[in-house]
């Protein structure tokens, strides 16, 4: 990599040092939690997992914005917390206080990457090194230790029997027999629940028994006598008294069987690390052990910076940002909706109460106010969507180290150029643009750009460009992928459409370049290794439109044999608002995503065609089905006959479907509103839009209608579950 | 990541895919309805894919359901108890699309549509 591409973009940076920081006080927060554990207790196991999950994330980012010496430090710690997690390795003072000590190191690092925006800082490799060679040495010596310490001889897993021993993952395993260890006694509660409401139920048995123990495992019966209810067994390690397991357990049908004893009264004197319920001294002397940290526990007081001390180690926050949760963002989104409904109403009683009295004063102002709460309205909006942009830049920094080694494997040179990194997208855009783009990009290296020496003989430079661009169109974002490679092969590419059914000779003829060039988003061609090998891309590329189609964008595609390709990606600015197409379905408005309509016709009567039991027409050529929207709804409807039909067709990615509706208005931004829960199992609807004059329209999901429609036509099928 | 492999599942097999978001979701449900497949994570917010497998395959009702898991850097000891209880296939992290529609494929004995796609 070259010198300049160490130096990132300064917003980059500014999403690297946010998100790191985050984890870096979460850490914190959860050492600060070990440490205030009293000497003779063990650390809750929750805390040291957080641990082990904080500072895998930070190696993973890290090693994303290419602060290489802070990934390899994350890696060492994360090892040693592996190790700890799995209780390999005992969390002894010496390790808890380099851990802390790590946590300033990355600070450092976090704050002098913030600064001057280098990644790499040859000042602060040397005591990076440092450290994690006492890491390593702390490692090494409490292995010895941990593997020096006797272990019980009897073996009680066993008593739990083989179909739970089998089940557990070994991270369960290991607290299942840290816990015997301790001698806690093990409970399996058999329960059954109603498949209704099981996922509401077992969350709520979750939260009772979390305090009083720690839940190793559910175990689901597959008992099917009642195929409404679902058995389910947790094993559960009791902390406190039988009594509150009882009482958490009260009111809630339950078996209750002790698995494993507890030991602790027969030979294994080991205290109970919570006095089962505590009296208001107890609290009080416990609450002035934290805050006072007396004598017995000088150590800890060492690790507690002094005020100067923490002043040198820059334990403040040094970005200015706030993350936010982008459902929160939803969920203003739907308000400021419902608040336009509300705006509605109150222009229409202003306006009312003008007719009644006359235009007065009274009436002048309250028509001024109702206009200036609408424009705060848009202005609030407006700032609300704009809040959701982010720049594609951090993004596109990924795709380019995915080029390099691309090109590496591949042994070509690639010239990858970006422009435009400062545009801006809606957030979630950024997230499921980013493999359809590596898609493109990988497929331009590895099948559009020709090895070095078919470039020379062609007069093309050794090395190929591709260039990654965007721009903002109006309400719309372009990115763009070129290549100065082989391009795409028409003649072959229709060869193969041909051999493989895609397309008939017939129609073949008639195709336009245009048109033949479309066909590798076909899913026949792009799913085929052998016409990759042939036309020189393909692999998933109907995936790629699928992805882009579902985000409410189009791709396109131009190419020129020997000169390259280009692919053209337009996407909406944002999700939250898109351009519809209003129908009338008896009487009712209806919103259809423009996106996922091809094009609006009329079609006579007489020319509808039955066939295999379903109305179809005939538009160019090809045979569209037919789809009647009052039916497929069960709307009732009077047979009245017609002579003309409006016909939308709906296209996602290959599949057509002709949707029949009464009247065609117009085209419109709508921003849709997600219905609320009870309407959840409308699952031809996407949501409801206001739009306008106080009235509501449903948006047709058109991927479920098209889905749904051919699914009950279709014969045998294979269902799948994701889970 | 359940929308990219959705989306490429989709596309080109004919499965219909049904989604649901954790562990006691997928409880609710299985026993209620049958599957030709499921694909489950072994990391789930509330129980671990173990469990769900366990009761896939000691249900009578789903003595058919081929389960994929999909791991990342599971330890081996977990992918041995996964395959003792029966798991029909694995997709490791990170995954080429082609993998995840060939072993779909192979599971559910091809869909005939192209005998001469290569699998992984």
């Amino acid at each position: 990599m070259s010198k300049k591409s160490k130096k990132r973009g300064s917003r980059a940076l500014t999403e690297f040092v946010n998100e790191a920081q985050d984890i870096l006080e979460a850490l914190g927060r959860d050492l600060m939690a070990i440490d205030r554990t009293p000497e003779n207790e063990e650390v809750d196991p929750e805390l040291v997992n957080n641990l082990f999950r904080g500072v895998h994330t930070l190696k993973s980012l890290s090693g994303m914005f290419g602060v290489d010496h802070l990934a390899e430090l994350a890696h060492q710690e994360e090892s040693l917390l592996e190790e700890i997690r799995l209780g390999r390795i005992g969390l002894s003072k010496e390790i808890l206080n380099l851990l802390f000590e790590s946590l300033e190191i990355v600070t450092m690092i976090i704050t002098k990457v913030n600064d001057t925006g280098d990644v790499e800082d040859a000042g602060l490799q040397g005591s990076t090194d440092e450290f994690m060679a006492k890491i390593a040495v702390a490692a090494g010596r409490h292995e010895e230790a941990a593997s020096m310490t006797p272990r019980g001889s009897r073996n009680p897993m066993q008593q739990l029997g083989a179909d739970v021993l089998e089940v557990l993952t070994e991270y369960e395993e290991h607290r299942l027999k840290t816990n015997l260890k301790r001698g806690l006694p093990i409970y399996r509660i058999s329960m059954r629940f109603d498949l209704e409401s099981i996922d509401i139920n077992l969350e709520e048995i979750r939260g009772k028994l979390k305090p009083i123990g720690e839940i190793i495992t559910y175990l689901p019966s597959s008992d099917e006598s009642d195929i409404d209810k679902l058995g389910i067994d947790i094993i559960l390690v009791l902390t406190e008294q039988l009594e509150t397991l009882e009482q958490a357990l009260e009111g809630i049908e339950a078996e209750l069987i002790e698995v494993v004893p507890s030991t602790q009264d027969q030979g294994h004197p080991r205290r109970r690390t919570t006095p089962p319920s505590f009296s208001p001294k107890d609290v009080l002397s416990e609450a002035q052990e934290v805050t006072d940290q007396p004598p017995p526990k000088p150590s800890l007081i060492s690790r507690v910076p002094g005020p100067a001390e923490e002043q040198s180690l820059s334990l403040r926050s040094v970005s200015q940002t706030v993350r936010v949760d982008i459902r929160k963002l939803d969920h203003l989104m739907n308000v400021v909706g419902e608040l336009a409904v509300v705006r509605a109403a109150i222009s229409r009683m202003s306006e009312k109460v003008s007719q009644i009295v006359g235009r007065s004063d009274l009436t002048i102002e309250l028509d001024q106010m109702n206009r200036g709460l609408d424009r705060r309205l848009t202005a609030l909006r407006e700032g609300i969507l704009e809040v959701r942009m982010v720049p594609l830049g951090q993004m596109f920094d990924r795709l380019a180290r995915m080029v390099r080694k691309i090109a590496m494997e591949l042994n070509k040179e690639i010239h990858f150029v970006i422009s435009g990194s400062d545009t801006e997208v809606d957030k979630l855009i950024t997230e499921e643009l980013s493999d359809p783009l590596m898609h493109i990009i990988r497929n331009a290296i590895d099948h559009g750009v020709e090895s070095g020496r078919e470039r020379n003989a062609q007069g093309k430079p050794n090395f190929g460009t591709v260039a990654l661009t965007a721009y903002q169109k109006g309400s719309h974002v372009v990115i763009e992928v070129e290549d100065d490679g082989a391009g795409i092969d028409t003649e072959r590419l229709l060869e193969v459409a041909i051999n493989r059914g895609v397309i008939d000779e017939e129609s073949a003829v008639s195709l336009t370049t245009r048109e033949v060039i479309n066909l590798i988003f076909h899913p026949g061609i792009s799913t085929s290794r052998k016409t990759t090998e042939i036309s020189g891309r393909g692999v998933g590329m109907d995936i790629v439109k699928t992805n882009v189609s579902a985000l409410g964008g189009v791709i396109e595609v131009q190419s020129e044999l020997q000169i390259g390709t280009k692919f053209t990606i337009t996407l909406p600015v944002t999700l939250a608002t898109i351009q519809a197409l209003l129908v009338a379905i008896e009487g009712k408005t209806y919103a259809i995503p423009l996106n996922t309509v091809s094009e609006a016709i009329f079609v006579a009567t007489a020319d509808i065609q039955p066939m295999l039991g379903n109305e179809t027409i005939t538009l160019r050529g090809e045979t569209l089905v037919l789809c009647r929207l009052t039916e497929f709804f069960g709307i009732p409807r009077e047979e009245t006959p017609e002579e003309e039909i409006c016909v939308v067709v709906a296209a996602l990615g290959q599949q057509r479907l002709g949707l029949v509706v009464d009247v065609l208005y117009s085209q419109q931004d709508v921003v849709i509103k997600s219905l609320g829960p009870s309407l959840k199992e409308m699952t031809c609807f996407s949501g409801a839009t206001d739009i306008g004059e106080e009235r509501l329209a449903l948006v047709i999901d058109t991927s479920q209608v098209i889905d749904k429609f051919f699914s009950t036509q279709d014969g045998p099928e294979f269902r799948a579950l994701m889970v | 990541m359940r929308q990219y492999v959705m989306g490429i599942l989709r596309e080109s097999s004919d499965l219909r895919i049904d989604e649901v978001s954790s562990g006691f979701e997928a409880f609710k449900v299985l026993a209620r309805e049958a599957f030709e497949v499921v694909i489950t994570d072994i990391n789930m917010p509330d129980i671990n894919g173990l469990d769900l497998v366990r009761f896939i395959k000691r249900s009578a009702r789903h003595a058919e359901t081929r389960i994929i898991v999909i791991t990342t850097q599971t330890a081996k000891k977990t992918k041995e108890k996964l395959l003792d209880l029966g798991v029909d296939g694995f997709l490791t992290k990170p995954f080429e699309p082609d993998a995840i529609t060939a072993l779909v494929t192979t599971l559910t004995g091809g869909d005939g549509s192209d005998p001469s796609r290569d699998e992984k």
